[in-house]
């Protein structure tokens, strides 16, 4: 917003403090900020590239970094594995095969930040050797570089999402409220359509009026333009009732008198009073898109193999084989699914305390 | 109160209609022809093939189609035929959505047999070791989605055998009898149940206590408390009645919400419920059956806001009079 005038009188300085006060909040924060440089550093930190299958390495266990060999010497290394039964997948140490772990290795060339092209990693070992510190999938690629790029996917997907649907509701809230008449009916007629809805119904609804197969950079627009078109009604229909109780403000009258267009009023004076609800509103908002993503790509009709999402590695797991043999395709995607979620808790309630403490805990889900 | 429910009953037409012209919109965008694998078929001649498209409206305008739809609902209760199950899609539907209903009521009433219980206690302990870890405990609740917990779940049962792995009963069910059939069934809903019915219940428990909270600092109840009445009847039949008003009205509120919520459970434990085949029939471009249950979905949560409406209108009879 070019006139953050208004909001700043309600934020300001207090909410800040109040914010940066909140231990759990801050730790969220900081977790979200480490979550996120993860996902931007993917490819340095990921030891090998997205899709390198490995046909010597189905579905292996993670490896066990060491630190103290044989000889004496310190410092952390892995022990190559051979196999021990073909069938079951089953690998054992050669304990004469230690592979230190060596830092900014050579591999696999990439982009970093999908400019500069390099080809260091941040760790990795010798050739023949391989470091995978979460295991590996059934094909045999090591499953912490998939989360790592998965991550790019996954943790984007809800903010370009949020960024549109709440984009088109305040629009679609604020149009409705500030205008009224039948606009307004008509308008909101159409809102509660999709809120009456079940939430994953509408987004498999949308998802069929897409071809089922398509290339994956369509699927992440797709699945964008899906969750934000699931989105934006709730939100639209808050922002209409908040514009109408701004309306009648003084301020709103003032800047109406001066002749300014209806259209100038709303987005400069009257929708920077909703921002405060909206940014609380948006953060608690955030974890229900990864969701969705993930929910879509379990589903085998989001992100499409071999591009990595978390939810099409939980999708993996699925397998009653794989879940119980080789659990580690379960808890890698789980767990960074939980610690996402719980992060953009911790901040978005800490948030809402600073910013909007009229709102209160929980929400409604 | 005849008016009210009146009122509402109209209101939901109209909404019933978007709902369903919206989601014919949908399938009508969708790409792909849902005779194509039909028509692979060699056992099908390109007559049948071309009469069902004409039955179906296939080769009429969009709009004519979805009018077709709806006089045929609206004269025979016709909700067209399934192309993938050959079935009228009523028939394939009314079973599946009486399995997610089953599904959805055992999660409600985990959530809330939990909820009341816990929000009460933490009001009454407020401020406590006791509170303090409950508010904690239903905080990481909230933040475990249902297909993290859905799958944590299916581990637990594949490794140790206690429960069922999934679907709705065991293959040799039939040889029980009814109430061996009966155990049966519950000993499949538990983990499906719990996953569904966690994940709502820290807001409800939040809420619980909240509004516990407030009645609990109300005169009435000092009152009772000062006419020596002993806690447990302060609490339970004074202070309780009242608390649990508002949580009347977010009942009906929550079934939506049970609905999507159930979806994942439905899929990760092979429950054959309303979200498996709309699944399914979305990937058989089956759009008689995905249209169907979509509505049907909406129409659960439609009609679950008007009877916590009506449920809220009787707990507190002015508002039926506005």
């Amino acid at each position: 917003m070019s006139d953050p005038a208004g909001v700043r009188v309600v934020t300001g300085g207090r909410a800040w403090r109040a914010l940066a006060a909140n231990r759990v909040a801050m730790a969220g924060a900081a977790l979200l900020a480490l979550l996120y440089a993860l996902a931007l550093l993917a490819p340095f930190l990921a030891p090998y590239g997205e899709n390198d299958i490995d046909r010597a390495r189905f579905c292996h266990p993670p490896t066990t970094v060491h630190w103290r060999s044989v000889t004496g010497r310190f410092g952390p290394f892995v022990r190559a594995t051979r196999v021990a039964d073909p069938a079951a997948l089953r690998y054992v140490e050669v304990p004469a095969g230690e592979l230190p772990l060596r830092w900014f290795v050579r591999g696999a060339p990439y982009r970093l930040l999908g400019l500069v092209p390099c080809e260091r990693h941040l760790f990795g070992v010798a050739a023949p050797g391989r470091v995978l510190l979460l295991g590996a999938d059934p094909l045999g690629r090591c499953e912490l570089t998939r989360l790592l790029y998965g991550a790019q996917v996954s943790l984007t997907v809800g903010l370009v999402g949020i960024l549109i649907s709440f984009t088109l509701g305040m629009l679609f809230g604020g149009i409705a409220g500030y205008w009224g008449g039948i606009a307004d009916v008509l308008m909101m007629r159409g809102t509660e359509v999709l809120l009456s809805v079940p939430a994953l119904y509408l987004v498999l609804a949308l998802r069929g009026a897409f071809p089922v197969d398509m290339p994956s950079r369509r699927v992440y627009l797709g699945i964008v333009a899906i969750l934000a078109l699931v989105g934006w009604a709730g939100l639209a229909r808050v922002i209409r009732g908040m514009v109408l109780a701004i309306r009648g403000a003084d301020y709103v009258l003032a800047a109406e008198a001066l002749g300014m267009s209806r259209w100038r009023v709303l987005v400069r004076h009257i929708l920077p009073n909703t921002l405060s609800f909206v940014i609380v509103a948006a953060t608690v908002a955030v974890p229900g898109y990864i969701l969705g993503e993930v929910f879509l790509s379990f589903l085998g009709m989001g992100v499409q193999e071999p591009a990595a999402s978390w939810g099409n590695m939980l999708q993996q797991s699925r397998n009653l084989d794989v879940m119980v043999n080789y659990p580690w395709m379960l808890f890698a995607p789980a767990a960074a699914i939980f610690v996402t979620v719980l992060a953009f808790n911790f901040f978005g309630d800490g948030l809402r305390d600073a910013l909007d403490p009229r709102q209160g805990p929980g929400g409604n889900r | 109160m005849r008016a009210l429910v009146l009122r509402r009953l109209l209101h939901v037409i109209p909404l019933l209609l978007g709902i369903s012209a919206l989601t014919f919109l949908l399938l009508h965008l969708a790409p792909g022809d849902p005779f194509a694998a039909m028509a692979e078929n060699p056992q099908i001649s390109a007559e049948t093939l071309a009469r069902m498209r004409h039955d179906f409206g296939l080769d009429r305008p969009a709009w004519v189609q979805y009018l077709l739809y709806l006089r045929n609902i609206a004269l025979r209760g016709d909700f067209g035929q399934s192309f993938a199950y050959h079935q009228p899609v009523a028939r394939v539907l009314f079973a599946r959505l009486g399995n997610t209903l089953l599904l959805a009521g055992a999660a409600a009433l985990v959530t809330w047999g939990l909820a009341i219980p816990l929000g009460v206690l933490a009001a009454v302990r407020t401020r406590t070791w006791v509170d303090r870890t409950l508010s904690l405990v239903a905080f990481a609740g909230l933040s475990v989605p249902e297909v993290i917990s859905g799958l944590a779940l299916l581990y637990l049962a594949a490794r140790t055998g206690w429960f069922p792995i999934g679907g709705m009963h065991s293959l040799d069910a039939g040889e029980l009898g009814a109430w061996g059939r009966f155990v049966d069934l519950l000993r499949h809903l538990v983990l499906p149940a719990l996953v569904v019915g966690i994940v709502p219940l820290a807001s409800r428990m939040r809420q619980m206590r909240a509004g516990m909270l407030d009645v609990l600092s109300l005169d009435y109840v000092t009152t009772a408390r000062a006419k020596g009445l002993p806690e447990p009847a302060v609490i339970g039949r004074h202070a309780l009645r009242t608390a649990l008003n508002p949580m009347i009205t977010l009942f009906g509120l929550t079934l939506g919400s049970l609905l999507s919520g159930s979806f994942i459970a439905e899929f990760i434990f092979n429950w054959p419920g309303l979200g498996t085949i709309t699944l399914e029939a979305i990937q058989r471009q089956d759009q008689y059956v995905v249209l169907g249950a979509v509505t049907m979905a909406a129409t659960v949560l439609v009609l679950g806001n008007l009877v916590a409406d009506v449920l809220l209108a009787i707990a507190d009879p002015r508002i039926a009079h506005e």
